[in-house]
């Protein structure tokens, strides 16, 4: 490794050889601005507006696409940079159709922002906006307005790189230039998982969220529905960047409250199915094994992955249509949870299930999507009727006028409201494997898991894919054949590294026995309807809170979770019994993959 | 199999699955089928396993890669600067008047389309344009009568 020096704004920064001008700058706290540039993807170079100037160069130079280089002397701030920087603006602008007032985006956009900088005006640039580009809103979860577009690409890019899914291209040039879909489809006809990365990666309000909030608000109003929210583990642990709190904040007890002034019938935890599924998908994979490795049965399909992740879903079944039996058939806690409210929950509380509507708070874009699924109507009804982002549960506390800093700890309401650490480290990539690991093995030798204070750090943190073992000793009777196995897990959370481990599934070499995959990179603190930006940085620090509350829980396993203990004895009576399948299990379908 | 299927598996046999077949395979079935079907390309999305989208991105980005069915003629007259200050728009509203469609548009029977297309190299001798692979140059409204009459007493 060489290390070079350099001098920016007069500073001199030493950096390893290779690292752009860009990032030598930030490392002594110069900001440069960007629009194209985001540290998740590869360097595109394309809009410009991080120019500066290099002594002894005629030309500005893009300093998010040039590595620095021993000896440069670089200015970042001068006239002509500001001319250029404001010339750009202008530009995109002037071809953007800049509707602030009515825009998704307002206040968390990255050229409202730099527009508002550079205090352009519309005089330079007559308006070029194209006429009649219609929003897409055919998908259940992704909304697509072209005429916001500044065509950066970083979409683009997070659909190729980090998805693997490459739904979205480039298409025409020149000024007819687009980012697009095959042939221009609408986002519902093409092979798109909804995982909602492209929405968290744009800088505008081009791609949101397809949004359901008036819905809730009318329901919470009419004095006939009783209305239930559940709020996924991630929520908790993101929400309160949106209300100024350093990011890795948790905010579960004044979300709660938040909900219930809101108005919200009920306010439950998902984390309680979260629970739920560690029972049933712990016994899925018990039964699996015995199967496998007692009676041989050769159609038995090892891996068994994980199925609680609806991006992941959709990608297998439009990726790998002939794997689908490695699949949990597991719902994921969303869809368990509806399924259990609108039968157990409305029995025990007396409630007409047609009366109650069923709202999940979600950091996910797919899981709208999901809801929406055919199969998801095990209830007689739509087990979810609507799915909420992080996002536009901060907007809807904004809406309603409190004062998020100065509410009160509540907590969450009974019957579904109660769950353990293993149910909130789901949040996290590697967490639900955890949070099987603990419960499996507990059910297996009647001990803890062999890890320190239960804390199974192998499978944590940010790796791309990551592999365990966990042998089993002095099994109970009953699960004797299992002496001395070494299970073999592996995690991976980002749909390219889901590809990895598929294809090997695919070409029969795969080594594991258990499986965890995500669709989004770190896992739902990640996911595609988290609070925006989202990167490195900010996943590292919602993980860290995540597996703070599981350290703060004084139940850590989910097989201990009373609540849970009871919807078995007074409603499912056992895993995988007869209404679990009805209610807690699903079937997968094909899909083209092209 | 369809048609269209042979000739992209026959294509794909012979530039190899590599990402970089991807353009020759394309000009390989514009060559037979003169435009791009959107199952052909779906069908090299699917030998070349790259996303459907990828493959339009590329074949849009090319004048030359249609992706709606043309006629069997393609005229492509040039419509940057040199050829236009040289008359290229009186061409066009000959051409227009003769086949009956606009530019852009492709004849009922689908022998003739009338497209635009940027320089060609031939800024010397303009105005120019193209009818599939031929070029014409130093064009004039009598001249393009001409070329138009002879292609149709031979297509008709
Ligand atoms: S995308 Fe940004 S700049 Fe454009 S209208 Fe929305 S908030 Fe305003
Ligand atoms: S939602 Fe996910 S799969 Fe769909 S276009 Fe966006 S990044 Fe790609
Ligand atoms: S949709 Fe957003 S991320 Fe994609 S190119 Fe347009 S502005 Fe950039
Ligand atoms: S941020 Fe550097 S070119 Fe766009
Ligand atoms: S301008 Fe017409 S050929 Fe170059």
């Amino acid at each position: 490794m060489t290390n070079i020096t350099l001098k920016i704004d007069n500073v001199d920064v030493t950096v390893e050889k290779g690292t752009s001008i860009l990032d030598a700058a930030k490392k002594v706290d110069i900001r440069i601005p960007t629009l194209c540039h985001h540290e998740d993807l590869c360097i595109a170079g394309n809009c410009r507006i991080c120019v500066v100037e290099q002594i002894g160069k005629h030309t500005l130079t893009a300093s998010c696409a040039t590595p620095a280089e021993d000896g440069m002397e670089i200015k970042t701030s001068s006239p002509k940079i500001r001319k250029a920087r404001k010339d750009i603006m202008s530009l995109l602008v002037s071809e953007h159709n800049t509707q602030c007032t009515t825009c998704y985006r307002s206040t968390n956009c990255e050229l409202q922002d730099l527009a508002a900088e550079y205090n352009i005006d519309n005089e330079t640039y007559l308006s070029v906006l194209k006429p009649n580009l219609e929003i897409d809103k055919s998908s259940w979860s992704i909304e697509k307005d072209d005429s916001k577009c500044i065509r950066c690409q970083r979409c683009v890019r997070t659909c190729a790189d980090i998805q693997g899914v490459n739904a979205l291209a480039v298409t025409e040039k020149g000024n007819e230039m687009r980012v697009s879909t095959f042939m221009h489809l609408t986002m519902n006809e093409i092979v798109c998982t909804n995982c909602g990365q492209c929405i968290t990666h744009c800088p505008t309000g081009a791609l949101t969220e397809r949004r359901y909030y008036d819905e809730i608000w009318d329901a919470i109003d009419d004095p006939d529905k009783h209305v239930v929210v559940n709020t996924a583990p991630s929520v908790r642990v993101a929400l309160g960047e949106m209300f100024g709190y350093e990011v890795g904040t948790q905010v579960t007890g004044q979300m709660v409250t938040a909900l219930k002034k809101m108005g919200f019938d009920a306010v439950l935890d998902t984390d309680f199915a979260a629970d739920l599924t560690i029972i049933e998908e712990g016994h899925e994979l018990l039964a699996r094994l015995k199967a496998a490795l007692v009676d041989k049965d050769p159609n038995i399909k090892l891996p068994m992955i994980t199925s609680c992740s609806p991006g992941w879903v959709k990608f297998i079944e439009h990726m790998y249509p002939n794997h689908l039996g490695h699949l949990s058939t597991c719902k994921s806690p969303q869809q368990m949870f509806g399924a259990a409210v609108k039968t157990y929950y409305a029995e025990k509380k007396g409630i007409d299930p047609s009366k109650i509507v069923c709202v999940a708070g979600m950091p996910c874009a797919a899981k709208k999507y999901e809801a929406n699924r055919p199969e998801m109507r095990s209830s007689g009804y739509q087990d979810i009727d609507a799915g909420l982002t992080t996002r536009e549960i901060g907007h809807m506390i904004k809406q309603s006028g409190l004062d998020f800093k100065d509410l009160e700890n509540g907590e969450f309401d009974s019957l579904m409201g109660e769950s353990t650490g293993a149910g909130v480290i789901f949040g996290a990539t590697g967490g639900v494997m955890e949070a099987a690991l603990r419960t499996v093995y507990a059910v297996i030798t009647g001990r803890p898991v062999p890890f320190e204070r239960l804390n199974i750090t192998p499978v944590r943190g940010l790796k791309g894919i990551k592999e365990a073992g966990i042998k089993f000793e002095n099994c109970l009777p009953e699960y004797s054949w299992l002496e001395g196995v070494e299970a073999k897990v592996a995690i991976a959370h980002g749909l390219t590294n889901a590809r990895v481990i598929m294809d090997e599934v695919a070409a029969g070499t795969s080594p594991y026995h258990f499986i965890e995959i995500m669709a989004c990179p770190g896992g739902c603190i990640g996911g595609g309807g988290q609070p925006i930006p989202t990167t490195d940085a900010v996943r590292i620090k919602r993980t860290e809170a995540i597996y703070k509350e599981d350290m703060e829980k004084p139940i850590r396993m989910s097989h201990e979770n009373p609540e849970i203990t009871e919807i078995y004895e007074k409603f499912l009576k056992a895993p995988l019994g007869e209404k679990s399948h009805k209610l807690l299990h699903t079937k997968y379908r094909t899909r083209k993959r092209y | 199999m369809t048609k269209t299927n042979e000739l992209v598996k026959k294509l794909v046999e012979e530039h190899g699955v590599a990402r970089e077949s991807l353009l020759p395979v394309l000009q390989g079935i514009v060559k037979e089928e003169r435009y791009l079907s959107k199952e052909a390309m779906r069908d090299v999305a699917e030998q070349l396993d790259i996303s459907a989208a990828e493959v339009y991105g590329t074949a849009s980005f090319f004048s030359f890669l249609d992706t709606e069915e043309k006629g069997k003629y393609i005229i492509r007259v040039c419509k940057s600067i040199t050829c236009d200050m040289k008359g290229k728009c009186e061409l066009v509203r000959t051409m227009e008047d003769i086949l009956k469609i606009k530019v852009g548009q492709t004849t009922v029977g689908k022998r003739f389309s009338l497209l635009e297309t940027n320089c060609i190299g031939l800024c010397d001798q303009g105005p120019a344009m193209l009818i599939n692979d031929d070029y014409y140059t130093k064009l004039t409204p009598v001249k393009v009568r001409e070329i138009l009459g002879d292609l149709i007493r031979k297509t008709s």
